[in-house]
Order: C-alpha cells, then sequence, then structure tokens
C-alpha cells in the first residue's frame, strides 16, 4: 500500500556542504549459482570449468552524499539500490572501490530482520534496538516513547508471534526510527501500517530530516520520493546514469 | 581503507569493528543474543531446561549398562560411575559448542544477510549458551563424585580449570573455522556432526587410558592419542573428579595402572598450547571470511 501523495510532507532536509558517506568506484560481483556444495567444486577444480556466472550489481559507482541531505536511490528491479545500501550498511564489502563514512549508520534495510516471534514485543525492542547499534541506556531512555509510537503498549509483554503483521511492523519501524543515527539508510519501509501510521512515519522523517539527519533512500514510490529528496540518483544496470534534481530524476528514469 | 588523513577527518569504512575484541565490547548485544537463544531452545516444551538433564541422563545410563556391566569396565574400575560421567560431560560441552558454533552463521542467515553486526557474536553467544547447559551437568557431576567420597582440593579445581580453558579454547577455535566454511558449504555441519560422534570414543571416556597404552604404547599413533586435546581435558577431568576420590585412593597403591601418565595434570601444557593456536587460527579465519557472510548465505 502506498502512502497517498497529499499526505508526504515537502521535504524538510537542510542540506549542507559536509560529507558524510564518500562512494569511490564501487563495483560489486555476485554469482548466480550460489548454493554449490563441496562435490560441485571439487569436480569444477578439477575440470577447470567455470562453477557459476557472474552478475555485476555494482559498476563503478560513485557518490558523495552530505550531511542534511536525503538522497533518493531509484531505478528499476536489480539495478543494485538495494546492493548499494548494503555495502554502505557493511553488509556486503565491495569487491573494488571503497566506501567511506563519517558518523553512525542505522539501516532500516529489512524492517524486522532481527525480530524473533517467540520473544515478546519488550525484548524485541531491546535486542532490536542492541542490533541497530543502541546502548542499554539509550534503550531504557528511549523505551516508551518507542512503544508509544508504535502504538501498541497493551501487547508489549505479548510475544510478538500473536501480533497481527501491521503491529509487527509498526513496533519494528519505531525501533528504527529511535535509534538516532547520523546517517538513515531507509530501504522501501514507507509502505508500513495503514494510512494514519505512514502519515505518521513520514512525519517522523520530516523531524529526522529537520533535526539534521542524513538520509539515503530507496523506493518505488516515486512521487513520494520526489517530494521528500533534497536529491535523487538513478541507477541502471549497476551504473548510475542521473545524479541531481528529484524531478529531473523521475522523467529520466521514465523515459529510460 | 580510509588513509589516516581521512581517518583523521573522521572517515572509516562501514562495517569496519573491533574483530576479535567484539565479544566483549559489545558485552550488551553479546548478552541479549545468549538470551534469545535460550529463550527459543526451548520454545513450546514442557520440560524445557529440565531436558540439558534427561539427555547426558540416559547417555550415562546407557554407557553405564553396556559398558560397566556387560563389558564389566566397572569391576576393574573403582567409581566406575564417576569416571564415566566426567568423560561424557567433557564430550558433551565439546559437541554443543562446536556444533553450535559451526551452525552459528547458517542460523541467524537473516541477521547476518541483512543488518551489519559484528558477526563473532554469533559463535560466541552459541559458545556461552553451551556453557549454559553445562552447569547442570556440572552440578549433577559434583553431587555424584561427592557421593563416592570426593572431596574438593586445590589439585581437583586447578585440573578442572585448566581443562575447562583447553576445552574451550580448543573448540571455540575449531567452531569459528567450521562456522566461516559451513557459511559457504553446507556439507561442513555433517561432517561436524561426524566428528562429534567419533569424539566419544577417541578418548579415554568409556575406557582407561592405560588400555590404549598396553594396546598401541611406544608408537607413534600413542602420540597421536595423547595429544588429542579432548584426551588431555578427559584426563585433567578425571584429575578432578575421580583420582582423587577415596575408592581410587584406596586401590592406587595395589593397581598402579590406575595411574594415568604424568599425574596430576598429565599434557596440559601440550593442551594449552593446541588450544592458543587453533583459537588463534579459528579466529583468523574468521575475520577473513567474515566479510562474504552475508552474499554467501
Amino acid at each position: 500500500m502506498s502512502p497517498h501523495i497529499d499526505a508526504v510532507p515537502e521535504s524538510a532536509a537542510v542540506p549542507t556542504d559536509r560529507e558524510m558517506v564518500r562512494i569511490e568506484k564501487v563495483t560489486k560481483e555476485f554469482s548466480l549459482r550460489h548454493d554449490h556444495s563441496l562435490k560441485e567444486l571439487v569436480f569444477s577444480a578439477l575440470q577447470r570449468k567455470k562453477l557459476a556466472d557472474s552478475f555485476l550489481a555494482l559498476d563503478q559507482v560513485d557518490l558523495t552524499v552530505h550531511a542534511g541531505e536525503t538522497v533518493g536511490l531509484i531505478g528499476f528491479n536489480g539495478s543494485g539500490k538495494s546492493t548499494l545500501l548494503k555495502t554502505i550498511s557493511g553488509v556486503l564489502y565491495p569487491d573494488t572501490g571503497r566506501v567511506l563514512l563519517r558518523g553512525r549508520v542505522a539501516g532500516l534495510i529489512e524492517v524486522g530482520a532481527g525480530f524473533h516471534p517467540d520473544l515478546s514485543g519488550r525484548e524485541n525492542v531491546y535486542l532490536n534496538g542492541a542490533i541497530l547499534g543502541m546502548s542499554r541506556e539509550q534503550i531504557d531512555e528511549k523505551f516508551d516513547e518507542i512503544v508509544a509510537f508504535s502504538e501498541i503498549e497493551e501487547f508489549i509483554d505479548t510475544d510478538v508471534k500473536y501480533y497481527s503483521s501491521g503491529m509487527f511492523l509498526r513496533l519494528a519501524f519505531s525501533v528504527a526510527v529511535h535509534t538516532e543515527p547520523d546517517i538513515f539508510l531507509v530501504d522501501e519501509i514507507l509502505s508500513v501500517g495503514d494510512e494514519p501510521f505512514q502519515r505518521k512515519c513520514l512525519e517522523r522523517i520530516r523531524e529526522l530530516q529537520k533535526a539534521g539527519r542524513t538520509m539515503v533512500v530507496v523506493s518505488h514510490e516515486l512521487e513520494m520520493l520526489e517530494r521528500l529528496c533534497t536529491r535523487i540518483v538513478v541507477l541502471q544496470k549497476g551504473r548510475t546514469i542521473f545524479d541531481g534534481d528529484p524531478a529531473e530524476a523521475v522523467r529520466t528514469l521514465r523515459a529510460s | 581503507m580510509p588513509t589516516r588523513q581521512e581517518q583523521a577527518a573522521g572517515w572509516r569504512a562501514p562495517g569496519q569493528d573491533a574483530g576479535w575484541l567484539n565479544p566483549i565490547r559489545e558485552r550488551f548485544l553479546l548478552r541479549l543474543l545468549v538470551r534469545k537463544e535460550l529463550r527459543v531452545r526451548y520454545r513450546g516444551s514442557a520440560l524445557g531446561m529440565l531436558w540439558s538433564y534427561v539427555k547426558p541422563a540416559v547417555q550415562f545410563i546407557v554407557f553405564y549398562i553396556a559398558l560397566g556391566i556387560f563389558l564389566q569396565l566397572q569391576r576393574d574400575t573403582p567409581a566406575y560411575a564417576v569416571y564415566l560421567f566426567s568423560g561424557i560431560v567433557v564430550i558433551n560441552l565439546f559437541s554443543e559448542v562446536f556444533g553450535n558454533a559451526t551452525r552459528s552463521i547458517t542460523g541467524n542467515q537473516a541477521l547476518v544477510s541483512k543488518i551489519y553486526l559484528p558477526s563473532e557474536l554469533f559463535p560466541w553467544a552459541s559458545m556461552i549458551v553451551a556453557l549454559v547447559h553445562f552447569l547442570p551437568q556440572l552440578v549433577v557431576l559434583v553431587i555424584g563424585a561427592l557421593l563416592f567420597g570426593w572431596l574438593p582440593s586445590t589439585t581437583a579445581a586447578i585440573a578442572f580449570v585448566l581443562g575447562i580453558v583447553i576445552l574451550v579454547g580448543f573448540t571455540m577455535g575449531l567452531g569459528m573455522i567450521t562456522a566461516a566454511l559451513n557459511a559457504a558449504f553446507r556439507d561442513v555441519e555433517n561432517f561436524v556432526d561426524l566428528i562429534v560422534m567419533v569424539a566419544t570414543w577417541l578418548s579415554p571416556v568409556l575406557y582407561r587410558i592405560s588400555m590404549v597404552e598396553e594396546q598401541i604404547g611406544g608408537t607413534l599413533w600413542w602420540w597421536v592419542y595423547q595429544l588429542n586435546p579432548l584426551t588431555i581435558v578427559v584426563e585433567l577431568f578425571h584429575t578432578a573428579f575421580w583420582r582423587y576420590s577415596r575408592p581410587v585412593v584406596e586401590v592406587i597403591d595395589a593397581e598402579p595402572w590406575l595411574r594415568a601418565p604424568g599425574e596430576p595434570f598429565g599434557l596440559w601444557w601440550a593442551g594449552m598450547l593446541i588450544a592458543v593456536a587453533t583459537f588463534v587460527i579459528g579466529t583468523v579465519v574468521f575475520e577473513r571470511a567474515k566479510r562474504r557472510f552475508a552474499q554467501e548465505l
């Protein structure tokens, strides 16, 4: 479900000159068949045959993100958006080139990836807060705020497996937006929950922008990104084909 | 990697962390991961933690009947029950640390491939979980030994601490290597199961070490057998809980073959060397491999 376009607030980001993310000539190659067994490996080594076809997910990508900017990454499926986000977060390492960061990063790569269904909401808040890099004191301090934002106060001590998917995503999103990193990586999360909650999420994003946080957002919601971002990068087959004005970026992608 | 100049300006590479120091730096997260493992392990089971008593108990009874009574090992070995159980707990701890650590990366696939966090924490968390499960067995062992007229002593304490340190260091080293390999080839976990199965029989758990010496003493194999870190640890546990209990002390002069080579601590220094070396190699291999975990899973 995509948020209604009128619900999307105008960008409140205030770009500065301070560089926060520097991506220099990053290339990342994946092998397509990676579920090989030891037997296959031995045989292919003996026959000197290449084991798998490889595919270039990122091809010499350069990108600089400044403090306070909200940069959108758009492109069709398989264009390398998520791979790029993962190399910034440290989950994937570039094959060549390098990525540099300043400050703390938290990735909302996939909301709820660190949630465990057999733990209660409260335990999950602590576990996820810690996974996203918060200290015990920070979580203690923010706990009430996190729960209030997710609007599931009465179920916080229930096991997460009994939550509806909406409740689950709301809690996960709530933990993520309260981690207060310097650089925020967001992947397709603005399609969470019902409309009032979406509006609240977008409001929260706006607050973060106002507070000068740096954001890199991946989404297929082009209209929404156009309003939210200060700059949009268009990726095509692992290459950047456009980097600049949001409206023009969306036109570029649609024309390609 | 950022140059020194860039580092001074606050730049760092993503995923750059404290490496092998992570489990110490990230104690809070490590503790939460351990708690999660413990909660999840026995979800929906009525007996819960009691299972960590039931399994070794059944194992013990079966071995005691088959080997102690049918093969009459208990006739020549005083306090055979204590002898047997102190070896079984060593092998159990080894199997659990080794097996859990091997599966720790593949088992946390959702986290490893989506969110960055120091991956050393996974094998470490599974090691700590194994130690938690080891505790009840240790309590049972101590009570059993006391019933057989064993009294705590400094020698026992030293032997126990040496044994635990060697065992955990050695097994963690192996576990980190297999965890890294298992991310690429799932064959590894089956291989580990195989080693665990064989481990009980290739160290003096069920029989006495003197019987091995009678058969292969003086050969190269005898040295290989003795240098097996598990043999060293099992013998240290025998020193800690069995060797100085009353029934053994009473007959030891009449039956000198009950003595183990190099009493009281045997080849502990060799065990320690092997453990440290394995741990270091394991950590280095893991550190090198961890960058590829996310794309291999």
